[in-house]
This record gives C-alpha cells, sequence and structure tokens, in this order.
C-alpha cells in the first residue's frame, strides 16, 4: 500500500499532524474531558480564563493538570468578551498564566443570543495583540472581505464560523468558506457550528486547512466515540480535497462496461 | 507607613476583599491557597508576572483579578 503523504499543518510556524482542534468545554468532568481529547487525536487544545474560584479547595483538579501544555499546544480563548479591551487582557492573563506562551484564539463576541463575531473589537482587538507579540489565531465571521483584512493585518490564522457557536447547524454557507479559503495564505479553519462527522468533513473538502470544534464531541451521546469520528472525518475530507473530487454529470455513466453484456 | 495590623480594602475578582495592609501579591496568593499553582494575576488591569509577584505590594483599593484556566471551546 502506498504511503500518502500531506504538506504539513503549519500555524504560526509550527507544525501539527493533526487538523483537528478541540475545545475542552461542556464536557461531564475532566476524566471525560482528557478521554475524548486524547480520542480525538488533537494537538491543539482550547481554553477559557476566568477568575479563580475563591476558597475553593486548593486541592481540586485543574485542568492544565487533564490537559497538560507539555502535551498539547494549548490556545487559549476570549471567550465571553464583549469588546477589544476585555479580549486583550485575557490574552494577557493567558499568556502570564503559560508561561509566555502567545499564540491565542482571538474571539471578541457581540450578543449573547448569538455570540456572533462583532468584528468591529475583533480588528481593535487583533490590531494591538499583533503590536504586543501574539500569534492570533482569529474567529470571524464568513465575510471574505473582514477575513482579507484580517490576514493583512498579520494574523496566523482566519477561522470562519459555519454557523453560530454551540448549534450544530453546520456551515451555514459553504461558498463563503470557499471564497475565503482561496483568496488566503495563512491557514483556514472554520470555528464554530460543526455538528457532526459530515460537517467537519465538508469543511475539509471546501479545502479548509483545519476544524476547531467542541460542543460536537462533548454533546454527542457518547463523546468518545464522536471524538473518533471527528478524527476520521477531519482525515477523509482533506484526502478528498487533496484527490479533488469527480466532476458531477447531468446523466449516469455506467461504471461497468457496456460491451460484452449476455444480452447484446 | 501604615502599622501592620492596619486593614485595607481591595477588590478581589469584583469583591470586596479585606486585607493586613504592608503584604504583597505574593502573600495574597498564599493567603487564598493559590501558591503554587497555576493562575495569573492582574492588578489594576496591569500583569504581575509570576517572578515579581513577591516584589508587589499591595494598595487599598487595588483591583485584583485572579484567574486560571477552564474548560471553555
Amino acid at each position: 500500500m502506498t504511503q500518502l503523504t500531506d504538506t504539513p499543518f503549519t500555524i504560526a510556524g509550527r507544525d501539527f499532524s493533526s487538523r483537528l482542534l478541540v475545545g475542552t468545554g461542556k464536557y461531564k468532568d475532566f476524566t471525560e474531558t482528557g478521554a475524548a481529547i486524547a480520542q480525538s487525536g488533537a494537538e491543539i487544545v482550547t481554553f477559557a480564563v476566568r477568575r479563580t474560584n475563591l476558597g475553593q479547595d486548593a486541592d481540586a483538579p485543574n485542568l492544565l493538570d487533564v490537559i497538560s501544555p507539555k502535551q498539547y499546544t494549548l490556545l487559549p480563548n476570549t471567550a465571553g468578551c464583549y469588546n477589544a479591551k476585555d479580549a486583550v487582557r485575557t490574552c494577557r492573563l493567558a499568556r502570564e498564566l503559560l508561561d509566555g506562551h502567545n499564540l491565542v484564539k482571538l474571539e471578541v463576541l457581540g450578543d449573547d443570543h448569538t455570540l456572533y463575531p462583532n468584528v468591529v473589537e475583533t480588528l481593535k482587538a487583533a490590531e494591538t495583540l499583533l503590536a504586543d507579540g501574539f500569534d492570533v489565531m482569529v474567529y470571524t465571521s464568513d465575510d471574505p472581505i473582514v477575513a482579507r483584512e484580517l490576514e493583512a493585518m498579520g494574523c496566523c490564522a482566519i477561522m470562519p464560523l459555519g454557523s453560530l457557536i454551540g448549534s450544530g447547524h453546520g456551515i451555514q454557507n459553504p461558498h463563503n468558506v470557499r471564497l475565503i479559503v482561496e483568496q488566503s495564505s495563512v491557514p483556514v479553519l472554520v470555528d464554530a457550528g460543526i455538528g457532526t462527522a459530515s460537517d467537519a468533513a465538508m469543511a475539509m473538502e471546501l479545502g479548509c486547512d483545519g476544524v476547531l470544534l467542541n460542543s460536537a464531541i462533548a454533546h454527542a451521546r457518547d463523546p468518545l466515540r464522536m471524538a473518533n469520528a471527528m478524527k476520521l472525518a477531519v482525515e477523509a475530507g482533506r484526502d478528498a480535497f487533496l484527490a479533488g473530487r469527480m466532476p458531477r454529470r447531468q446523466s449516469a455513466d455506467p461504471s461497468s462496461p457496456f460491451a460484452g453484456r449476455i444480452n447484446g | 507607613m501604615p502599622t501592620p495590623n492596619e486593614s485595607i480594602q481591595l477588590t478581589l475578582n469584583g469583591e470586596p476583599y479585606a486585607m493586613t495592609a504592608g503584604l504583597t501579591a505574593a502573600d495574597l496568593v498564599e493567603q487564598l491557597g493559590l501558591g503554587g499553582r497555576r493562575i495569573a494575576v492582574e492588578i489594576n488591569e496591569q500583569i504581575v508576572p509570576k517572578s515579581q509577584l513577591a516584589a508587589t505590594p499591595l494598595a487599598a483599593g487595588d483591583q485584583i483579578e485572579v484567574v486560571h484556566a477552564i474548560g471553555g471551546g
């Protein structure tokens, strides 16, 4: 069997073999979090930064005990931030938390009903973070013009939504995602909206460099099984993209030859 | 200089917090039982690096945030 090769998946100068990025939210407990993430094969794992619960048991387990910075590339997010200032503060706290690690997922949200990206505040935050030495993977709308601006500013990955965060509605505008893929020189990842394996495969078939998801695994009936499905879907979608799909036809085209039929 | 028994009022993670005057950010972290834990500290919207906690005195009215990593997407 031929060993198939692929170009490395490179984010801000770091090479990865898995094109699936996963979040750590919404799991039953840390045991399930750790097991699902291991099963997914993901190498880049997102987390959130929140106030420490004061007065809690100091020996209580910590997410970073389960998702070790030694084993995974950690990607702090700015989820819950509704303006550039809060997002920048959160990134600086995350960098301190991770001893200077400067890769972040920037997301600045518009409102808590849609969690739709506020691109005005996102652009402002990106400018400040880039000037401060961060490598910025940016969650944004599927607007190709905004995507182009963010790339021109120096963001290291463009991450348009497939559909609303946590909605599981898949990729609502594949045409825009493809436009962004075609124009971009940095990696493009669908971030948000993936509901099941076929959605992840679709993102990869559109030519995306990767997929970032959380709820689709954490809220599946069997998260470990879905983690495996997502791993395979991202690999299958990537291979399908590299292979190049067959042309669509308006009429049938038999796979078995007409010549030599017994009724000929 | 405040006397050692004097108390100052801080805001810690959005809540009022009283602390003995003359102590440092490192003392606060210890007092919270968070010494050696993976946390980050911000005072008045400025990051205080781990290496600087012991050299950072706290003053009345300081707005302090102590954060950690939690699950998220």
